[in-house]
Formats: C-alpha cells, structure tokens, sequence
C-alpha cells in the first residue's frame, strides 16, 4: 500500500523529468536549455530517493533501476499530465506550472507527515521545487502578458491541458489508507494559486471541462508507452547493463 | 529570439571568495531573468553564494590601441611599490 504511494511520487517524477530531459538541446534559448535540464535533473534526483525508499518497502526484491525501468505501464502511476507531450514551449511551461503548483503543495504537506523517510525527501525537495515554481510562475506571466502570439500559444496550452489537472487534486485509494497528505484537501489552494497567476498573466482561467483521471491507478494515455520504450529500451534489449 | 535579448555579464562570489569574479556572459531580457539565468547557467555546480549581473552595454573597458599611453608609462615607476621602506623587526604580519 504504501510502496504504490511512493511509486506513485516517484514515477510522477521519472515520467516528467524524462519529458523536460527531451528539451535537451532542443530549447529556444541556450540558457533556458540548461535551466529546464536542471529542473529535469532536479526531478531524477528526487525519483531516485523515492525508488530507492520503494525498493526498501518492497524488501528489496526490486532494486530502484528495477523500479524505474523494468515495471509495464499499467504499474506507472504518474499522473496523466506529466506524461503529455511537450507540444511547443508555451504547452511545456503551462504543463510544469500546473504540475509546480501542485509540487509545492504537496512538499509542504509531506513535511508534516508521519513517516520520516517522506518528510526527509519532501524537506531536501522543497529548496528545489519552489525554485520550479518561481520560474515557471515568471514565464506563464511574460508568455501571458507578452505578446499576443505568446499569449494566444499559452492560452491554448492552457486550455488543452486543463482537463489533465484535475488529477492532481484526487485522492487515490492508496492515500486515503495511510497517513499521508490528501491532494484533495489542498484543491481550493491549487486552485487559488493557479487563478492568481493566470490572472497576473491576462488569461482566461478555462471553464470546467472534462476531468480526466486515471494515472495513479495505472490507467494512462497512448504517450506512456512510447515514453517507456524509449526510456527502457536499454535494460530491456541488455538486462542488467551498467554505466 | 535570444539573439534579441540584450547581453549581461555575469560575477559569481564563491563560497570562500571575498570578492565577485566575472564569469562569463548570457543572454536575458531583463534583469530578473538575468539573474535567474546567471543561477541556471553558472552556479549549477555550487560555484557561488552570490550573484551580480551587469548590462554589458554598461560596462565601459579601455581602448586596446590605447594601450601604451595607458599602461606603459608605470613600467619603470618601481618607487610606487610600497617596498622601499624598513620593516621594524617587532612588527608582524607586515
């Protein structure tokens, strides 16, 4: 139960680090290149805690390599946002504010939790992650209050992505169980930063809309399989191989 | 569009460092994101506890084809090197 909420954290981590990671060298600007390959590394860095800490739940049958690139996809349960497609620069930056918001929130719950081995990761990942978010909170203002194909690219980004975010405020089964913050309990806080700056960036804040779910209980989108091929390509074609 | 951003040249003050030291340049269109990138792009290997940016449109440097006139001339002025004068030997740390 618990080694699923975990798996959980880190395969959201895994999933959106990889996809940030596909900018590498790709990026509209060599600085902006390098800042959202740290935050891609950021990510890794934190998923590499938290397999490491599954494995142990698991009593070390899987080692975290195991975890992270030898489960099928119905075992993935990152969220549905963080496996869509980067899409263009302004769809990359509204996916990782929406998913920073919710970072956030959730760090500064998981500090308080019971369990130790999560409070430590949540305390390490908080420096990083608030990081995240200011920089992601600045580009969806100057995308936003920008010009008007910036601002029309966000809000479209925006708009697309709206119905993956409502996932990130339910609470699965396996949270509910254990002592562990509930995303739902901080829905209205989500809510309340993401109007904010979305108002600070002149957008429209989209209407409700479908809510799709489904990824923290394995059932994902057509993207995570292509992700996962490319991510387990090696371990799967040389089992076992290191650096 | 970076090559529309204006230039900003960066000084990192190390860890041990009493002083900021140049580090290089980037691109950024405000000062802000001056310095976010400056974090992004030179103090990712905990290089620095503190960070100036400074439009390089700002920064005024000397003529190289002036040089001589500007340099040369305190070659031969040894008597400006503070050496010429005796040390008590009871002072210490001079």
């Amino acid at each position: 139960m618990k080694q699923d909420y975990v798996l959980h954290l880190a395969d959201t981590h895994l999933i959106l680090g990889q996809r940030l990671g596909e900018w590498c060298g790709h990026n509209v600007v060599l600085e902006q290149d390098i800042a959202m390959s740290n935050i891609a590394l950021d990510l890794l860095g934190q998923c590499r805690s938290l397999y490491q800490y599954a494995a142990e739940l698991g009593g070390n049958k899987q080692t975290e390599d195991q975890l992270a690139f030898l489960r099928g996809e119905r075992q993935y349960k990152n969220h549905l946002l963080v496996e869509q497609p980067n899409g263009d620069f302004a769809f990359t930056i509204a996916r990782q504010f929406f998913f920073d918001v919710y970072h956030q929130l959730l760090c500064e719950e998981l500090v308080k939790c019971s369990d130790k081995q999560l409070q430590a990761i949540a305390e390490k990942s908080l420096k990083e992650v608030r990081y995240h978010l200011t920089w992601s909170s600045e580009w969806m203002i100057r995308l936003g209050d920008g010009t008007t194909e910036s601002h029309q690219r966000l809000q479209t980004a925006v708009n697309e992505l709206w119905m993956w975010t409502h996932e990130l405020t339910t609470t699965a089964s396996y949270e509910e169980a254990l002592d562990v913050p509930r995303p739902s309990d901080f829905k209205a806080a989500w809510h309340a930063k993401v109007s904010a700056i979305l108002k600070e960036a002149t957008l429209e804040i989209p209407a409700e809309s479908t809510k799709q779910a489904g990824g923290k209980e394995g059932v994902h989108t057509e993207h995570l399989g292509f992700i996962l091929s490319e991510m387990q390509m090696m371990q799967r074609t040389y089992p076992g191989m290191t650096w | 569009m970076s090559k529309d951003w204006p230039l900003w040249e960066v000084f990192i003050r190390s860890r041990q460092g009493l002083d900021h030291k140049h580090v290089g340049s980037l691109h950024a269109p405000d000062t802000r994101m001056a310095m976010e990138n400056a974090r992004d792009v030179y103090t990712r290997r905990q290089e620095g506890v503190s960070i100036w940016v400074v439009a390089s449109k700002d920064i005024h440097a000397s003529n190289p084809d002036e040089a001589a006139q500007f340099f040369d001339p305190a070659e031969d002025k040894v008597y400006r090197h503070p050496t010429f004068y005796n040390v008590p030997d009871d002072i210490e740390h001079m």
